[in-house]
């Protein structure tokens, strides 16, 4: 077999095999059980716990939850902004670079405060190490705000009446220091010997062969790029992201780099199981999550490795598949395995430019954001698939002749309202997105020639990946986009604040007011949620509502320059 | 049971009816209820503006004739849809009528209090009783209205009501005193107190609720009609973006193309036919003689974890029956069954006539000439008869007999104790007999359990449902009859407060409690559950706690109560994923058509091949339209319950109406482009 092929096929047995014990590992942190690692990171939580005065044993319901989250988030929010627009004179900046302009400065927080890290600045020149050592600590905190939220929704799902669901700081902390900490740390470590700069030193000079004076940016940006990939947040230290020798060096770094993106979002699933005591379950979700998932991969692999059908129509043969906008060193298929990954999990690092894969892989990455559950984001993907279950049990609940639960609490109008609110958000802000930026385009073709690099099916594509990346919270881009302007500013951020939040309150809200329900023991008349049966039916719902609502866009886009192509 | 529905869907009368009530459910604010119909007729309305814009001399929106066509046949679609409705609506008001048709105008013998403080009778016409009169029927009248009887005791045909012929008994002060307004009494007089005002009897509300009138959505109706709402906000957003990329693509895009696409992807199948479902449910509900006074119970019924079933009448054939005569050792047989008849002769409970059939012997061939007889008391618990010549034989409990045997310094024979417990111990009921205080020998009673009860609980079994069985016998004999039936569990010695108790203690938790019950005491029980349904013989206060009412006051209807309501959810289920998988094929039939003109790369997308963008979207529209009247009789009739377990069943619903609801769009669809492709 081709030996590309097999890498791919390694990293994902190996992220399975990983992601299973941390998943039981993770587990057991968010019960409070006892884990081998207390010993050395129980004094670490202390001090967080000592110094703000939280007593994580208190328990909270669903509401303080989101009182907490969105307290947490929006101090944040000020002190992010008031560092990117005075970095031009705060320490830490050895190259000089400015301050961010305010419409920047706010994309941007949003961007990292929403685990999205879309990037509107190249990271080289946009920000001083300050901002970026700031960046970083969003990259943790907004990975810790899914997983807390996520492991509300996990307690609110066990088997009893409840509207006490343990406390949101112990969980948001324990996820930064019990979970991501230690891990990143271990990936900046292989990192950092496998050539990733650590360093607060500015750019470094060598002269070329051709006696040019080169400059090599660097900085701490080994650190950066672990949790970067763990929270599946994906704001590069360089502007190319991934693809820059300096943040992904070989094939080994890639592998590690991409087993870290899928790593704890399938091990979130495998944390439900534990937690709610119904491992056939997760591997339910899990079961249909990957089914999903390898609907995208495959046909992309296939795909890249295929070529453009473009240069095969000018008999120029491609061995290597389509190269165009990817990197010798990791090869079609890793970096389509890389860009499937990165966009279903809402990671949006990338090692390949997506503006380059073939058009209908384009679209499949695309899907992968459009969805956002197949893994999705850290805590946060399962919270979107949670959505997709609500709907799904309620209309095959009514198939077996009940009225519909899930996991024992019935289901009724309020849940089905908030369910339906966010399931349409996601269509709402990438479709009325692109609508808008079409719009303008379409009646003033020439004051808004810069945003595209190619008009066209491709130009459009690039206008709906963009809005998609910002609503799926992913962050990556198809680059042909001039994005850096106040329209894009704002209107991404916009989007990415609104589709942060309300899929996060939808779920919380649906999982609390459930918990509070009384709990209806199974019976043979009782929906199984746990069988394949029942797995195909939330694909179903997924495909329907979250896949076809875009194929008049995606038909307008890729589909149409595939049939162009041809 | 049926006598008075029909099995045929569509009559003539009902027909003609919904056909006139479909046009008038185009009133905007009954469309309003229902948002995805709402949805379609905005869109209709703009395509009749577009058709008279076209008229006025628009040249860029298509063909005035091809505009036409989809204004009509999205108008059509409207009135498939209020048809559905209508007609579920006028076969339940036909149903309903049947039975209200029972209670005409007829002359009531009112009594009033005369000048001088005194009763007398005065005639009325019905319609004139109130709540709280009191009226009086004698042989051959027919009952005026519903009411409770305060004296007297009577036989009445209730044949217009049950479709049953044999008489039934009604009396006052028991659990047997309600009469229902149309029935006859038969023989006797009898008092009754009206118990409803006119117009507010449980048929009246169940006809409210068939009409539309007072028909409140239930809470999963309102649910189902959220998400449906939610689908068809989503398919706004897809259609109302399409301007704009159609102008990015430079893709004119006609309104008629628009709103086709849009009107398509809604689920209109299950929004059109939703109201018709529930209203169907109630239908069905009737058809079995079941008065349900809401929706909502219907709905419930579906849900039921738990049922509790009375012994007698639902698990077992009326009472005991004696089954064998076990003389004592040293009695022959035929002295032992002649003194058993003797103390039977009189005894007219069904357990005493039994003993006399049992014996075979002729009644008249005994000589009781100066006999006394002594009636069963709750203290002395035996019966029996003093004969003129000094002998006196008792039958009655094991323990009440062997007192009267020990106090009379006789023994008991130890064969007559074994004999007992292993009737007991059989699921039977012990009965000895004694002359002048000497122990004879014992008659064994038995419940004779329904045939065909146990597949029924096995049926039950494989729904979820847990079966109890409610008795007064010890829990010996208690249990043995529910092992032998096939109950899964049972309360014995039942006193009122134990069902009660009982369903309390399952509802807390967390289980749905159906019960039925026709006395005052089991008023209580019939409100705590959540499925109560009462008898139409029993008290009002029963009738009134309940939410349901037996017509046929038949036990074992709950578990047919139970599959209407399972089947009214799982054909609401049903339909909506069915109407959800047909949006597949009308994205591969429109978006391609919506595209073509100008990107024509985009034919690869036509997978059916149909013939034009104009073919393509008149046959998805008309595929939309027509699937409604199709699936009507589905609708009303319900999708059949299969107690297959919920696995299997939504297994082979997902397969049915899923994958079925995926392909058949795709042939019908295609089949439709082949006609409407010879003019377009």
């Amino acid at each position: 077999m081709n030996s590309e092929i097999i890498g791919v096929i390694i990293m994902f047995l190996a992220t399975i095999a990983l992601a299973i014990p941390l998943g039981s590992y993770i587990g057991k942190v968010y019960n409070g059980n006892k884990t081998w690692a207390d010993g050395f990171l129980k004094p670490l939580d202390s001090i967080f716990f000592k110094l703000s005065g939280i007593n994580p044993l208190k328990e909270m319901n669903w509401k303080q939850h989101l009182a907490a989250l969105l307290t947490i988030n929006s101090i944040w929010f000020l002190f992010s902004m008031f560092i990117l627009m005075n970095m031009s004179w705060l320490p830490l900046n050895p190259d000089a670079n400015p301050s961010m302009s305010a419409d920047l400065a706010f994309n941007t927080t949003i961007s990292f405060i929403s685990n999205t890290n879309l990037q509107h600045y190249s990271g080289e020149s946009g920000v001083s190490y300050l901002g970026q050592m700031v960046l970083m600590l969003f990259q943790f905190i907004s990975a810790a705000a899914g997983m807390a939220v996520c492991a509300v929704v996990f307690m609110a799902m066990k088997e009893k009446t409840t509207d006490q669901l343990g406390n949101f700081y112990n969980y948001f902390v324990k996820s930064c220091t019990r979970v991501l900490l230690p891990l990143s740390i271990v990936i900046a470590i292989v990192l950092l010997f496998n050539g990733t700069p650590m360093t607060f030193k500015g750019k470094d000079q060598f002269v070329s062969l051709q006696g040019d004076t080169v400059n090599v940016s660097r900085g701490p940006a080994a650190a950066m790029i672990a949790i970067k990939q763990l929270g599946t947040n994906g704001g590069g230290f360089f502007g190319v992201n991934a693809a820059h020798p300096l943040e992904n060096p070989n094939y080994f770094t890639n592998i590690v780099e991409n087993v870290s993106i899928i790593l704890i979002p399938i091990a979130m699933v495998f944390a439900m199981g534990f937690i709610i005591k119904r491992k056939k379950f997760a591997w339910m979700v899990f079961g249909v999550m990957t089914v999903g998932f390898l609907l995208l991969l495959l046909p992309t692999i296939y795909l890249e490795l295929q070529g453009n059908p473009a240069i095969t129509k000018m008999n120029i043969a491609q061995p290597l598949g389509s190269m165009e906008g990817k990197e010798v060193r990791f090869g079609s298929a890793a970096s389509s395995f890389w860009a499937i990954t990165t966009t279903s999990t809402s990671n949006g690092s990338v090692n390949a430019m997506h503006d380059s894969l073939t058009p209908l892989s384009g679209m499949f990455t695309m899907l992968g954001m459009m969805v956002n559950a197949f893994y999705g984001g850290v805590g946060v993907g399962f919270l979107n698939f949670y959505i997709f279950i609500i709907i799904a049990v309620f209309i095959s609940g009514l198939m077996v002749g009940r009225t519909p639960e899930f996991l024992g609490k019935k289901i009724e109008a309020k849940e089905m309202k908030i369910a339906a609110i966010i399931a349409l958000l996601h269509p709402l802000l990438i479709l009325s997105g692109t609508a808008l930026s079409s719009w303008l385009y379409a009646h003033n073709p020439a004051a808004y020639a810069g945003w595209l690099a190619n008009p066209g099916n491709h130009g459009f594509s690039e206008m709906l990946y963009e809005f998609t990346s910002s609503a799926a919270n992913n962050g990556s881009g198809f680059e042909g986009l001039g994005d850096n302007t106040p329209f894009w500013n704002i209107a991404c951020g916009i989007v990415m604040l609104l589709s942060r939040y309300l899929p996060i309150i939808g779920p919380l809200a649906i999982a609390g007011m459930l918990a509070k329900k009384k709990y209806i023991p199974e019976s043979a008349g009782t929906l199984k949620t746990d069988t394949t049966t029942f797995g195909i039916m939330v694909f179903a719902v997924i495909f329907i509502i979250a896949a076809l609502s875009f194929f008049p866009a995606l038909s307008l886009g890729p589909i149409a320059e595939f049939f162009t192509i041809k | 049971m049926n006598n008075q529905s029909s099995n045929n869907l569509f009559e003539k009368n009902q027909v003609s009816v919904a056909l006139k009530q479909s046009f008038i459910k185009l009133n905007p604010a009954t469309m309003f209820r229902n948002p995805v119909m709402f949805a379609v007729w905005i869109g209709t309305i703009v395509m009749a503006g577009v058709c008279i814009w076209i008229g006025t001399g628009e040249k860029n929106q298509g063909s005035l004739i091809y505009n036409i066509i989809v204004t009509v046949i999205l108008f059509i679609t409207l009135l498939f849809a209020n048809f559905a409705e209508a007609i579920a609506e006028a076969r339940g008001k036909a149903q309903a009528d049947s039975l209200r048709k029972t209670r005409e105008e007829t002359p009531a013998k009112q009594l009033v209090l005369g000048e001088i403080e005194v009763e007398e009778i005065k005639i009325v016409p019905s319609s004139q009783l109130r709540k709280g009169d009191i009226f009086i029927c004698e042989t051959g009248d027919t009952i005026p209205m519903d009411g409770e009887i305060i004296a007297g005791i009577a036989t009445i045909d209730e044949s217009a009501i049950t479709g049953e012929s044999a008489p039934v008994i009604r009396e006052a002060g028991g659990d047997k005193s309600s009469v229902t307004g149309g029935t006859k009494v038969l023989s006797d007089k009898i008092k009754v107190k009206v118990s409803t005002e006119p117009g507010e009897s449980f048929l009246d509300k169940m006809i409210a609720l068939v009409e539309g009138a007072s028909r409140q959505k239930t809470p999963n109706e309102i649910a189902l009609t959220i998400l449906l709402a939610g689908f068809t906000l989503v398919f706004v957003i897809v259609y109302v973006t399409l301007k704009p990329f159609g102008d990015y693509a430079n893709t004119p895009i006609t309104i008629a193309a628009f709103i086709s696409l849009f009107v398509c992807l809604i689920p209109t199948t299950i929004g059109g036919l939703l109201s018709a479902i529930g209203i169907a449910g109630m239908d069905r509900a009737l058809r079995a003689n079941v008065i349900t006074k809401s929706g909502k119970a219907v709905e419930t019924a579906g849900d039921i974890d738990v049922l509790l079933l009375d012994k007698t009448g639902t698990i077992t054939i009326g009472n005991r029956k004696a089954t064998h005569f076990w003389a004592a050792d040293g009695i022959t047989d035929s002295r032992f069954i002649e003194a058993c008849v003797l103390s039977s002769l009189s005894d007219e409970t069904p357990e005493g006539k039994s003993i006399v059939e049992l014996s075979n012997l002729n009644k008249s061939n005994f000589d009781t000439t100066g006999a006394t007889f002594i009636e069963f008391t709750a203290e002395t618990r035996s019966s029996g008869i003093n004969l003129n010549n000094g002998i006196r034989i008792r039958k009655g409990a094991y323990d009440s007999i062997k007192k009267i045997a020990e106090s009379a310094g006789n023994h008991f024979p130890t064969e007559t104790i074994t004999r007992v417990n292993a009737i007991s111990s059989n699921g039977g009921t012990p009965l000895v007999v004694s002359e002048n205080e000497k122990i004879l020998g014992v008659i064994e009673l038995q419940d004779i359990i329904k045939p065909g009860i146990q597949e029924r609980f096995e049926r039950l079994r494989k729904m979820g449902v847990k079966t109890v069985m409610v008795t007064g016998d010890n829990p010996l004999t208690a249990k043995f009859i529910a092992e032998k039936a096939g109950v899964d569990d049972f309360i014995a010695e039942a006193k009122p407060e134990d069902k009660m108790n009982y369903i309390k203690a399952e509802q807390q938790s967390g289980k749905l409690v159906a019960m039925m019950g026709d006395g005052t005491n089991d008023a209580p029980a019939l409100a705590q559950a959540d499925v109560g349904v009462a008898m139409n013989s029993g008290t009002a206060a029963a009738k009134e706690a309940g939410n349901m009412v037996d017509l046929d006051n038949d036990p074992t209807k709950l578990i047919e109560i139970v599959e209407i309501g399972k089947q009214l959810l799982m054909t609401r289920g049903t339909l909506t994923t069915f109407s959800i998988a047909n949006d597949v094929a009308k994205y591969f039939a429109i978006v391609p058509a919506l595209f073509i003109a100008s990107i024509p790369a985009l034919q690869g997308m036509n997978i059916m091949n149909l013939h034009s963008p104009e073919s393509a979207i008149l046959s998805a529209v008309i595929f939309n339209a027509i699937i409604i009247p199709v699936l009507i009789p589905l609708a009303l009739r319900g999708v059949t319950y299969k107690p297959i377990g919920a696995s299997a069943l939504l297994r082979r619903n997902l397969l049915v109406y899923g994958f079925g609801g995926v392909l058949i769009p795709f042939v019908g669809i295609k089949l439709i482009d082949l006609l409407v492709s010879i003019w377009f």
